[in-house]
């Protein structure tokens, strides 16, 4: 089977998650591989729960919802404890650990807990968390590259240019926590 | 033109503007309404007409009447939505009109609920409206080949004069895929709309109606639609193959999302030494009649299984294909939860028997 990258984003509205994902997807496919980015959807409310999966392949991509996914990142205790048990065995698991302070408990995955929130506020906005995340998710699989999802945040969100350089730095923190 | 990741809602609604369709009517409704809201901004950037109607009764003779101009007319909506447009469909029918609907099916019967479903097979492929007539059914299984068939369904519309649906479930309107959009689209060649209603300036008035009340006329138009049934049977059966060849123990069926899901199985099975194959019907109507036969009666193939997102549409035709020629098993979830890879899995190994 073809190399295949595996990731479920969770948290509540607000904290980016849907955009995460689909900068990680634009980025695959500007690399040239498929992908496929699948939100929640439903009778949902702000403040709700919200994640999204996205899958980026040398391949063709079949199933685009995962029921044991590779790699997980929870940016909220409820996401933790809804896809906690889901990352597959041997699999990754990023947890925001400024909002949840609890581990999933599991010994048969690779846990990184990264303070998400705090370095987010630190750097200048809650908003930069999912950025921080994502620069932890990246490093650790490698399934983009640094300068591919900064030149797609250009790409997709020109009009908060200005916020290029944050988002780098919130990338680069991420990155640190797991170096 | 270089490729896009888009929503399939979106890319739905970007194909049919490629073809030149920019006149749509359409009431919203979950999970396709990114349709609409993708075409409020991008018709009148081409000079097309979006109306929001009153209701989907209201969209679906907006429909009928636009659709007698000649112009390329299409909707789409969700499961109750496209009920409450049946009247006008087989009016559509009747009155032998190139138009599309699109359905992004989510979970009933009734009101239902807004996440994915696929059972609306039967409305769609049997006739949700009254009286004897088909529609053309496609059903995409990525956002790409949701792009082709919308291309695919305009040119068989004015090919057939004939109504066309798309089905999908809500999924592939809601996910994001690449897609790639023709760079300088061209129709192939279509007959000349000479039956179209502009005016009867310089020729003899003409009439487009469903209303025959002669019974010689109405069994004349019902001979002329059940001769372009034939010719469509003949000409646009569409289906793709995935990993089927004699070491195929079961032959699984499966269309749109559901057989993307089928896919990883398959690819997961074989890696533990089971052999499966997946047939996917793309065209609904035409049904790939001979084609499901002619793969079941292949020798190593012990049992057949369809899986959908229903409880059990689809499988009903599997069944009058395959003429009881090999053991039918089916597998299906409803009320928006989607068959996981691991439970289409476990469905094939109690159909080979190699669990309880």
């Amino acid at each position: 089977m073809p190399k295949q990258f595996e990731v479920t984003l969770a948290g509540f509205g607000g904290q980016g998650i849907m955009l995460a994902g689909q900068l990680l997807a634009y980025s695959g496919m500007a690399e040239g591989k498929q992908v496929t980015w699948v939100p929640s959807y439903g009778p949902e409310m702000r403040g709700g729960t919200a994640y999204c999966t996205v899958v980026i392949s040398e391949g063709r991509i079949g199933a685009p919802i995962i029921t044991q996914p590779q790699s997980v990142c929870v940016f909220n205790r409820p996401s933790l404890e809804k896809f906690g048990p889901m990352v597959k065995s041997g699999g990754l698991l990023f947890i925001n650990s400024s909002l949840v302070d609890i581990a999933s408990g599991r010994k048969d995955i690779n846990e990184y807990l990264i303070p998400a929130t705090d370095t987010a506020v630190k750097i200048g906005s809650v908003k930069f968390a999912n950025m921080v995340m994502l620069g932890a998710y990246i490093h650790i699989t490698s399934v983009v590259k640094f300068e591919t999802i900064l030149q797609i945040f250009l790409e997709k969100m020109g009009d908060k240019r200005q916020f290029l350089e944050s988002n780098r730095i919130a990338l680069e923190e991420g990155r640190k926590f797991v170096q | 033109m270089a490729k896009k990741l888009m929503k399939g809602n979106e890319a739905i609604a970007e194909a049919a503007v490629c073809v030149g369709a920019i006149n749509y009517f359409a009431y919203p409704i979950t999970p396709q309404s990114e349709v609409a809201e993708y075409l409020a901004r991008r018709l009148p950037e081409v000079g097309g007409v979006f109306i929001q109607a009153e209701s989907e009764v209201a969209v679906g003779n907006m429909l009928f009447g636009a659709a007698c101009s000649g112009k390329r007319v299409f909707t789409t909506s969700s499961s109750p939505g496209i009920s409450l447009m049946q009247e006008a469909i087989s009016y559509m029918a009747g009155a032998h009109l190139p138009v599309v609907i699109v359905n992004i099916m989510r979970g009933g019967p009734g009101l239902g609920g807004i996440l994915p479903a696929q059972s609306d097979y039967f409305q769609a492929v049997k006739g949700g409206g009254h009286g004897d007539y088909r529609l053309i059914v496609l059903a995409p299984s990525s956002v790409q080949e949701a792009v082709d068939l919308t291309i695919l369904a305009f040119q068989l519309a004015d090919k057939y004069r004939a109504p066309v649906m798309m089905i999908g479930d809500g999924m592939i309107g809601q996910m994001m895929e690449s897609v790639e959009f023709p760079a300088k689209y061209q129709d192939p060649p279509l007959p000349p709309k000479d039956w179209a209603l502009g005016g009867a300036r310089g020729r003899k008035p003409q009439v487009i109606k469903s209303l025959f009340l002669d019974p010689i006329a109405l069994e004349k138009n019902n001979i002329l639609l059940a001769e372009k049934y034939k010719v469509i049977r003949e000409n646009e059966v569409r289906y793709e193959l995935y990993k089927v060849n004699n070491k195929n123990r079961l032959l699984l069926f499966a269309y749109g999302m559901m057989a993307r899901i089928c896919q990883t199985a398959i690819d997961e099975l074989e890696t533990e030494g089971i052999s499966v194959g997946l047939f996917r019907p793309i065209s609904l109507f035409p049904f790939p009649e001979k084609e499901v036969y002619r793969e079941v009666l292949k020798d190593n193939i012990e049992r057949l299984l369809t899986v959908e997102m229903s409880m059990g549409q689809m499988v009903e035709d599997i069944e009058r294909c395959s003429k009881g020629k090999k053991p039918l098993g089916f597998y299906g979830r409803t009320g928006g939860i989607v068959p996981m890879t691991e439970e289409v899995k476990g469905a094939v190994k109690k159909e080979l028997g190699l669990v309880k």
